[in-house]
């Protein structure tokens, strides 16, 4: 607000901010040293910042007590699957509701919008007693379907409708009356166009992928078909508590890959994000 | 949010129908038609299918009684609503909702407001803070919430800071008093960089004149943050507090694997007692009935929410 701030307003300012930083910081480096720590040193008072011994046996044990490799994969997956599949729905269906002109337009938007009100939480005792008829427990069909077609995919078609409403119009009418299709016209011209608001709905569905809980614990039983969120917090002793080490190794080797990925493109995610809950 | 005009769409000129003179059914308004539907086919389907079918299905269930093990299915009236009323521990799920929604709105919507405001500051070095802020929203949200368990438990990290300055620190996720509130903490670091970063691009639409302006009026900091600054930020304040308080509604993997709704059922809020309903006691009619009161809870908010746009979203113009 003022031009020029005096050196002591700076140095509480980042007073200030450093503090703060603390929460935000400290869990995820406390659990990527922690894992390095043998199980003994994992409660030692005063507590290290640092391992004196680092050690990679929590995360031997992370693959040998469950099947981590293949429910790193199924999370890998199912997230790329379901990211591509809602990029293709919304951007079409997005695309549709503001370019293209037809009957019952508005009425079959507001029926495709009350998705946004119906958190997939209330649908879920229906979805599964569905799934279950259709033979899909315990397959990742649900965890794909549900998300690439049903209520999380609205908000993205929802974003992308926005976004091509501010499209100008002279770059498409140019290519009709060069002979373009419809779909044609979207797919050479809308969609490169629309690089921002793709990738936007990108990150916040493969992060909502990466992140689903409550879906994979109600549909998925044996472990070769878990996703990592549930594979996570079955890492417990024979008393039912938690292996610490070998759940913050598991814990690491599941956040931080999207967390450097993050810290890479961090501009693309924070601008990308921004951008989608203004418009 | 705006509302856009509809895009102009050329009529089907001569020149269009010229093109497509052969074929005299398939004029270009028609096939637009066509495209349009195909165009919104998959999402219009996945909707019926995956959202108003099932939306339709839970109310049908909650007057029902169905147990998968047995395959039994059948009628029982109103029997569950009845239940509902009944039941001894539904307050305190209320309660604890309530407590989690309120808590973590106030909480998440005054921190990421005044961390937009310290980094609005245009301080160099701001990015970097912004990034370590966000940071926690791509974390994944059980390996946070997991980290969040260990430093919270009796002799975890946080005790054992509070221990360095001579405080004895309770078993923050095995007390009552104390068990809702490490939820909401966690929580909200866990996402509310991502309301910073709407307000910080709200804040940056805020023209420098009208605070230039203020301070050659002789009000104070504090006076311009209260009169310009959140008049003029309000529609991203209602945004956010919408997006806010439906997201906690839906709070689950957090409770699950913090404290499993206890202790004492302190934490049960309705997400996680109509997971036990439904999956763990396989009362699945009475899991539908909580799942309509969910739905009933969250249409009514959104309601409220948007009425009140009008009442305290100021508009330039």
């Amino acid at each position: 607000m003022n031009h020029k701030k005096s050196t002591r307003t700076k140095l509480v300012l980042y007073g200030i901010l450093l503090v703060l930083c603390v929460p935000f910081v400290f869990p995820t480096w406390w659990m990527a040293t922690s894992s390095l720590k043998p199980a003994a040193d994992i409660f030692a008072f005063p507590p290290k910042l640092f391992p004196d011994d680092p050690s990679l046996s929590a995360y031997s044990r992370v693959f040998e007590l469950q099947p981590f490799g293949q429910q790193y994969f199924n999370s890998m997956y199912i997230a790329i699957v379901v990211t591509l599949g809602t990029l293709a729905v919304a951007s079409l269906a997005g695309y549709a509701f503001a370019r293209i002109q037809f009957r019952g337009q508005n009425a079959l938007f507001l029926v495709i919008l009350t998705g946004l009100l119906i958190p997939s939480e209330v649908t879920i005792v229906p979805l599964f007693q569905m799934f279950h008829d259709w033979g899909m427990i315990d397959t990742h069909w649900p965890l794909v379907l549900v998300p690439v077609f049903g209520a999380p995919s609205v908000l993205a078609t929802f974003i992308m409708r926005q976004f091509f409403i501010a499209l100008p119009h002279e770059v498409e009418e140019a290519a009709r009356m060069d002979g373009l299709g419809r779909f044609a016209i979207y797919w050479r011209i809308a969609l490169p166009l629309a690089r921002p608001a793709l990738a936007a709905v990108a990150i916040f569905t493969f992060l909502h992928s990466w992140n689903l809980y409550l879906e994979p614990i109600v549909f998925l039983s044996t472990p070769e078909m878990f996703t990592l969120p549930q594979a996570l917090t079955q890492y417990v002793d024979a008393y039912g508590g938690p292996m610490w080490n070998v759940q913050l190794a598991a814990a690491s080797l599941t956040a931080l890959p999207v967390l450097a990925v993050f810290v890479f493109a961090q501009r693309q995610f924070v601008e990308g994000l921004a951008h989608t809950g203004l418009k | 949010m705006k509302t856009h005009d509809r895009p102009r769409v050329p009529e089907a000129g001569p020149a269009n129908d010229g093109a497509r003179a052969g074929r005299s059914f398939w004029t270009s308004r028609r096939r637009d038609h066509l495209a349009g539907y195909l165009f919104i086919a998959p999402q219009l389907i996945g909707s019926v299918v995956f959202v108003l079918v099932p939306l339709i299905l839970v109310v049908w269930y909650s007057f029902h009684e169905w147990n998968v093990l047995a395959g039994t299915f059948h009628g029982v009236g109103t029997d569950n609503y009845e239940n509902l009323f009944d039941d001894p521990k539904l307050p305190g799920v209320l309660r604890a909702t309530g407590y989690f929604s309120v808590g973590l709105v106030v909480l998440n919507l005054s921190l990421a407001l005044a961390l937009a405001v310290l980094l609005n500051q245009k301080l160099r070095g701001g990015v970097v803070f912004r990034t370590l802020f966000f940071s926690p929203v791509v974390v994944s949200l059980v390996a946070w919430t997991i980290v969040w368990g260990f430093l919270l438990q009796k002799n975890g990290g946080i005790n054992a800071g509070l221990d360095l300055i001579g405080v004895d620190g309770p078993n923050w996720l095995r007390s009552e008093g104390t068990s809702m509130l490490s939820v909401i903490v966690v929580q909200c670091f866990k996402n509310v960089g991502l309301n910073m970063v709407l307000f910080l691009a709200a804040l940056q639409g805020v023209p420098r004149e009208l605070y230039e302006a203020a301070t050659v009026d002789g009000a104070g900091r504090w006076r311009q943050f209260w009169r310009i600054t959140v008049p003029l930020i309000s529609p991203t304040i209602l945004l956010t507090s919408i997006i806010t308080v439906v997201g906690s509604l839906q709070v689950f993997a957090q409770i699950a694997v913090l404290t499993q709704g206890g202790p004492g059922g302190s934490t049960t809020v309705l997400v996680y007692y109509l997971y036990q309903q439904a999956f763990k006691f396989h009362h699945f009619g009475y899991g539908a009935t909580l799942s309509v009161l969910l739905f009933l809870i969250v249409l009514v908010l959104t309601i409220v929410q948007w009425q009140m746009r009008k009442k305290w979203v100021f508009h330039e113009s």
